[in-house]
């Protein structure tokens, strides 16, 4: 198997004295698009956090293309081809879309600023619309097509996704993940946390479960939404 | 219309104009790291100190002309002190990132008697003064009594005017500007999109020390006189107005500074002068009481 783009390693983080991620063995492809899904509180948040240095791993290894990235700031990561969209999206309130947008340009600088904000723009259409309002006042589906694009704007070559269905209309879900698959054809490496299993690992080349902040089962998946016992915990049985 | 009150007017605004612009500096430290810089009155001290050394060098070489004169001693004042913002916070405040909100606090009164005592030693603690750069004044006759509008007024209100206007664009309109406004809404997704944060911060306690800069520029050439204690009185007044126009909130501050420096130059001209910062500080006492978030600021929300 060629090298990973990323690769995590008997990964230990702890949230004060409490550990959340113990021994934590992941691995992604170039190209690849993988699910890591579990229950609220399992830790799959803070794993990728931890990605960026927060919290910073205890023990273990985070490499990304072959380099050991476990120490590096956060800026470090982002600069060097890591986007993420974040638990609760986190867009900046205060600013507009088309700001925020901007926002996602800094490791690329903004040469290609104004045709990647075209090109959101027809992956999200309804950002065009809403290009000048402020990011406070749209809906949370919106929020979240907002958050996936300005992750976008720095052209990764790895993307984190955290929960984007989380909260949101069945319908926004479905499309959200429309465009997931779109991106997924087009090349890009996704990492995508997710508790709706279903829909994750449909999209899904492969995927992890994480239980208790420990990596319970991992395969490709189709095996995983086959699997008694994913079917029986994460799939409502349907 | 009252001739003594269309003066204080005049007084006020130039004075408002001034602490607005310090209390540019106390906001956005505020909105970014939501500390508040005691030590920012000393910066504005030092500034004061270092126009008068670049008026005094810049004499000596024979230069006499008002707009070279104070064009050199603004980039001079300006680009040092920056330097003395970029200082205050690696030294007393980055170490103390991720302690206690209060030990950034005791740290800023520390280096605020540090950056004091330092001046009184090394420049000595007798008044210095710096003669009148622009002579001359409008004079405007109103009923039995006059207005008069200095030049050097004029001149402070202008390059208030400007000095604020330029900051507004670059806030608003440059990528420094989002970097800044990105960090203070949220810290811990900036530095996700790759933002130095902590450069961001040292950027915003430059531009504060700058902002600090040309107020001292300006209140040199309009009083003339000041000593290594100069900033106490008018860093708690820039305070006032940054808490006045709600802290955080950039327009607060200078709206906060104007309305700070009319009310005062009204209270001295009509009651009293010696009660004036008796009536600022109740002012205070009574926003914090009445409207907490200041004028422009928003109530807080505790984040999750």
């Amino acid at each position: 198997m060629s090298q990973p783009i990323l690769e995590l390693k008997d990964l230990d983080v702890f949230y004060g004295p409490i550990q959340a991620l113990k021994k934590v063995n992941l691995q992604i492809q170039e190209g690849e698009t993988v699910s890591l899904i579990g229950a609220n509180g399992a830790g799959k948040s803070t794993l990728l956090m931890s990605i960026f240095g927060q919290p910073r791993a205890a023990a273990g290894q985070i490499l990304y293309r072959g380099t050991d990235i476990t120490q590096k700031s956060s800026h470090f990561v982002a600069s060097n081809g890591i986007a993420q969209s974040p638990e609760g999206r986190r867009v900046f309130p205060d600013m507009s879309v088309e700001e925020n947008l901007l926002m996602g340009t800094i490791p690329v600088g903004d040469q290609h600023a104004e045709q990647d904000m075209q090109a959101m723009f027809e992956l999200f259409p309804r950002l065009k619309e809403r290009r000048n309002q402020r990011a406070m006042t749209m809906s949370g589906g919106e929020q979240q097509m907002l958050a996936i694009a300005r992750a976008l704007m720095s052209r990764p070559k790895l993307l984190l996704l955290d929960e984007p269905s989380l909260g949101l209309a069945p319908i926004v879900v479905k499309q959200i993940f429309q465009t997931l698959r779109e991106l997924a054809r087009s090349g890009m490496t996704i990492f995508l946390v997710e508790q709706n299993a279903n829909h994750a690992l449909r999209l899904s080349n492969r995927g992890y479960v994480m239980v208790n902040g420990e990596i319970r089962l991992s395969g490709s998946g189709e095996e995983l939404l086959g699997n008694e016992e994913v079917r029986k915990a994460y799939l409502g049985g349907h | 219309m009252d001739g003594i009150f269309l003066q204080q007017m005049i007084n006020g605004l130039t004075l408002g104009a001034v602490y607005g612009l310090i209390a540019i500096g106390y906001t956005m430290v505020y909105g970014i790291i939501g500390m508040i810089n005691f030590a920012h009155g000393e910066v504005y001290m030092i500034s004061a100190y270092l126009a008068a050394i670049s008026l005094a060098v810049l004499a000596y070489f024979g230069l006499e002309s008002f707009p070279l004169l104070i064009l050199g001693t603004l980039l001079f004042t300006i680009c040092i002190t920056g330097v003395y913002g970029w200082v205050i916070e690696r030294v007393a405040y980055k170490p103390l990132r991720n302690s206690t909100r209060l030990a950034p606090l005791i740290s800023a009164i520390g280096m605020s008697l540090v950056l004091q005592n330092y001046v009184q030693i090394s420049q000595g603690a007798r008044q210095q003064g710096v003669p009148t750069l622009l002579e001359g004044a409008f004079k405007l006759n109103i009923g039995e009594g006059f207005v008069q509008l200095t030049y050097t007024k004029v001149f402070i209100l202008i390059a208030a005017f400007v000095g604020m206007a330029l900051l507004t664009y670059v806030i608003q309109y440059t990528k420094l500007g989002r970097m800044c406004r990105a960090t203070q809404q949220d810290r811990k997704m900036a530095s996700i999109l790759g933002i130095n944060t902590d450069r961001v911060i040292s950027y915003v306690f430059v531009i504060g020390a700058a902002m600090a800069a040309l107020a001292g520029v300006l209140i040199t050439m309009n009083y003339g006189t000041f000593d290594f204690y100069a900033g106490f009185i008018i860093g708690i007044k820039a305070f006032t107005a940054a808490v006045l126009g709600g802290i955080g909130s950039l327009p607060g501050a200078m709206l906060g500074g104007l309305i700070l420096g009319v009310a005062e130059a009204q209270f001295s001209g009509m009651v009293n002068t010696d009660y004036k910062d008796v009536f600022s500080f109740s002012l205070l006492v009574l926003i914090l009481i009445f409207r907490p978030q200041g004028l422009l600021g928003r109530p807080h929300v505790a984040k999750v």
